[in-house]
């Protein structure tokens, strides 16, 4: 026999949670403005390292500049990443969330969404200029922005994965590249190539279309993931 | 009938260690249990594991007769937790964190302004919290801790950084926590002055 | 059966089988490479395209199968032990994460050498089974990382556990998509609808080195599963009763 639990007090909405945590960590965002800028600035410093390096041979930029830009994205949205718990974690709010009564792959989503809003939307937004520095094809300055739209957030939900798990070690954040990078590599193959294929001209709807499945996937199993990461990581 | 909160064999290494082993009690609605022991002797540890934070290697803690973590949300939205750290954003004013906290977990019908005038708090709500001594922090804990609608509070060291007055008032909170029906576990290495019957429960 | 595999569970009824396999495992892995070597290099005929080039698939073609197979185990146990808290089925995972990196190690180096004569490179980006593996290899580095670096082992268990079970949902994804990249390498060679379509003397040593090398991969697991089990137990009491033992008849 298993006794009965009483009601509980009116929980409030799942909604409401998700946005609560949203919203907080949107606010802290807009306290420290400069957190948000990095990643932009860097993302466009690295692309321009590539240039100086290479030489202004415009034939090749042109060749190389999915990549490139590609590449600097993926080093960018991994630059904020070490702070997704940090924060949470050493002024405890990380307890008070994992002892909250809404569910914690909720509260994940929630942190995930506002990591991409404030780190992937940005690279979203500017790389059509990048894409123009590199002289891209005009097809590919919308093929830039979609595939990037998609593949940051991907990234977002793979990589906060690993924050969760790196959050409170001392070497945490050379780890976190280590393990991030290798589980990113579809998502740069794909979201490279896509940005290659349109500036040549071709379809870019398979790409599209990897990276949009491959995005739901990470959807669906990466906050759960990451929920069982930070208990781990908290204990 | 089962008691409310109740635990058997718990144990827990850390590495090599052993913290502690073989820990049961059982607390019903009314009491309050009393966790002391030196500095070092797996005080928050053993409250950690009763908060379902830690996963203890041997034993279970039960609520209500039934396993936490196999019913961890029901348990949470039963609980309080008021740990070493305050627990809010140093970056946000006390209102921004108490809304935040809202839609986290079921909130008792008490007039907001009446606890942080009772707390103290009443000029500081819209101030960062950053801004507020590590004694007013104290009390931001235990305005969270009035505001939830829960029957059990975990409370680790609840007199940290506080003056007399505090110290007088987590006393006097407590007090009524219990004569609500609600039930209390906390870990200090000072005793507590409540009416109410205290077990204890010494970590050596 | 349940009480089979409560036993097997039990640490110390563990390591006294595995002390009882390892032997056969070994031996039997000994005998089946010896014979996959000898015949490949002497009486498998060499390949009307490849010359003698080709006979470095008796160890490239096992090796990379096992890189794979090595991750799978290490995931299934993280899995196993992650969910029915199971300590056995942690040491398992943290004894495959080597082995399985050095098999991917053999794979990468094999298939480097092998791509020398045929493409000229000691390294051809366009081959997308060489990138996953090269992939792989670094998602063993970032688990034998992550382990390493959590202080207390339960924690390092656990935390790695998540990490191998999304590495293993991620691995066919990578497999998939590095193949889409490019596809310069041969077909599949073994496995074709119409059967093999390699010869028969050519592809018994294979077939002898695949098993031979499972073997040899469970004889290394286990070996170093029962390390893993002795330290983990260190302060266990059978482990004291067994030094004792083996201190009284040496």
């Amino acid at each position: 026999m298993t006794p009965d639990l009483p009601p509980l007090p009116p929980l409030p909405r799942l909604r409401d949670g998700l946005l609560a945590v949203l919203r907080r960590d949107l606010l802290l965002a807009m306290q420290r403005p400069g957190d948000v800028l990095n990643p932009l600035f860097f993302f466009a410093v690295v692309s321009t390292l590539f240039p100086l390096a290479i030489g202004p041979d415009a034939e090749l930029l042109r060749a190389i500049g999915p990549g490139v830009v590609w590449v600097a994205a993926l080093l960018a949205a991994l630059l904020s990443l070490h702070s997704v718990f940090l924060g949470d974690f050493e002024d405890g709010s990380l307890e008070q969330l994992l002892l909250s009564a809404q569910p914690l792959p909720l509260i994940v989503l929630a942190k995930t969404a506002a990591h991409w809003l404030l780190s992937g939307l940005p690279l979203v937004i500017v790389s059509p200029v990048i894409a123009l520095s590199y002289d891209l094809a005009p097809a590919s300055l919308v093929a830039m922005p979609v595939t990037l739209a998609l593949g940051t957030a991907s990234l977002s939900l793979i990589g906060v994965v690993a924050a969760a798990l790196t959050v409170g070690l001392n070497r945490g954040n050379a780890l976190l590249g280590l393990l991030v990078l290798p589980l990113a590599m579809p998502v740069l193959i794909f979201g490279a190539r896509t940005v290659s294929l349109a500036a040549s001209g071709d379809g870019i709807a398979a790409g599209v279309y990897f990276l949009g499945a491959y995005c739901m996937l990470a959807v669906t199993l990466a906050p759960f993931a990451t929920a069982a990461a930070l208990r781990i990581s908290n204990e | 009938m089962t008691a409310l909160l109740s635990a058997s064999g718990l144990g827990l290494f850390r590495g090599e260690r052993r913290l502690f082993g073989d820990i049961g009690f059982a607390l019903n609605a009314g009491n309050l249990l009393l966790v002391e022991g030196a500095n070092g002797s797996g005080k928050t540890s053993l409250l950690r594991v009763i908060a379902g934070l830690v996963e203890p290697d041997t034993g279970s803690v039960r609520w209500r007769g039934l396993d936490v973590r196999d019913h961890r949300q029901s348990y949470c939205a039963s609980l309080m937790w008021s740990g070493h750290k305050v627990g809010c954003k140093q970056d946000l004013t006390l209102i921004e964190n108490l809304r935040c906290e809202r839609a986290l977990r079921p909130i008792a019908a008490r007039d907001q302004q009446a606890v942080f005038r009772r707390l103290d708090l009443a000029g500081l709500t819209d101030l960062p919290m950053r801004a507020l001594s590590a004694g007013q922090q104290r009390r931001v804990a235990l305005a969270r801790l009035l505001l939830g609608n829960a029957e059990l509070w975990l409370l680790d060291e609840p007199f940290t950084n506080l003056d007399a007055g505090g110290e007088a008032l987590v006393n006097q909170l407590v007090d009524e926590h219990l004569d609500a029906g609600g039930a209390c576990v906390m870990a200090s290495h000072r005793g507590v002055a409540t009416d109410r019957p205290i077990e204890r429960l010494s970590l050596s | 059966m349940w009480i089979f595999f409560h036993k097997l569970a039990s640490p110390p009824h563990f390591y006294a089988l595995a002390a009882r396999l390892v032997p056969w495992l070994a031996a039997a892995a000994a005998l089946l490479i010896g014979y996959g070597t000898w015949a490949g290099l002497f009486v498998a005929p060499p390949d009307y395209q490849q010359g003698d080039a080709f006979r470095i698939i008796y160890v490239h073609v096992p090796a990379a199968y096992l890189s794979m197979m090595a991750y799978m185990v290490m995931a299934v146990a993280a899995g196993i032990g992650l969910i029915w808290r199971m300590k056995l089925a942690h040491a398992v995972a943290a004894g495959a994460a080597p082995v399985g990196a050095w098999f991917t190690f053999l794979a990468l180096a094999t298939g480097s050498i092998w791509g020398r004569p045929m493409w000229g490179t000691w390294w051809e980006w366009g081959d997308p089974r060489l990138t996953s593996e090269l992939i792989l290899l670094f998602l063993y580095f970032g688990y034998m990382a992550l382990r390493a670096s959590i202080d207390d082992p339960g924690r390092a268990d656990r935390a790695s556990a998540v990490l191998a079970m999304v590495g293993a949902v991620n691995v066919p994804i990578i497999h998939f998509s590095v193949e889409w990249w490019s596809s310069l390498h041969q077909g599949p060679t073994l496995v074709r609808r119409d059967g093999p379509a390699i010869e028969a003397a050519m592809l018994y040593p294979l077939l002898a080195m695949i098993i031979g090398f499972t073997l040899l991969f469970a004889a290394l697991l286990l070996s170093r599963v029962r390390a893993e089990v002795l330290f983990r137990e260190r302060r266990a009491r059978w482990v004291a009763r067994l030094v004792r033992n083996e201190g009284g008849s040496a």
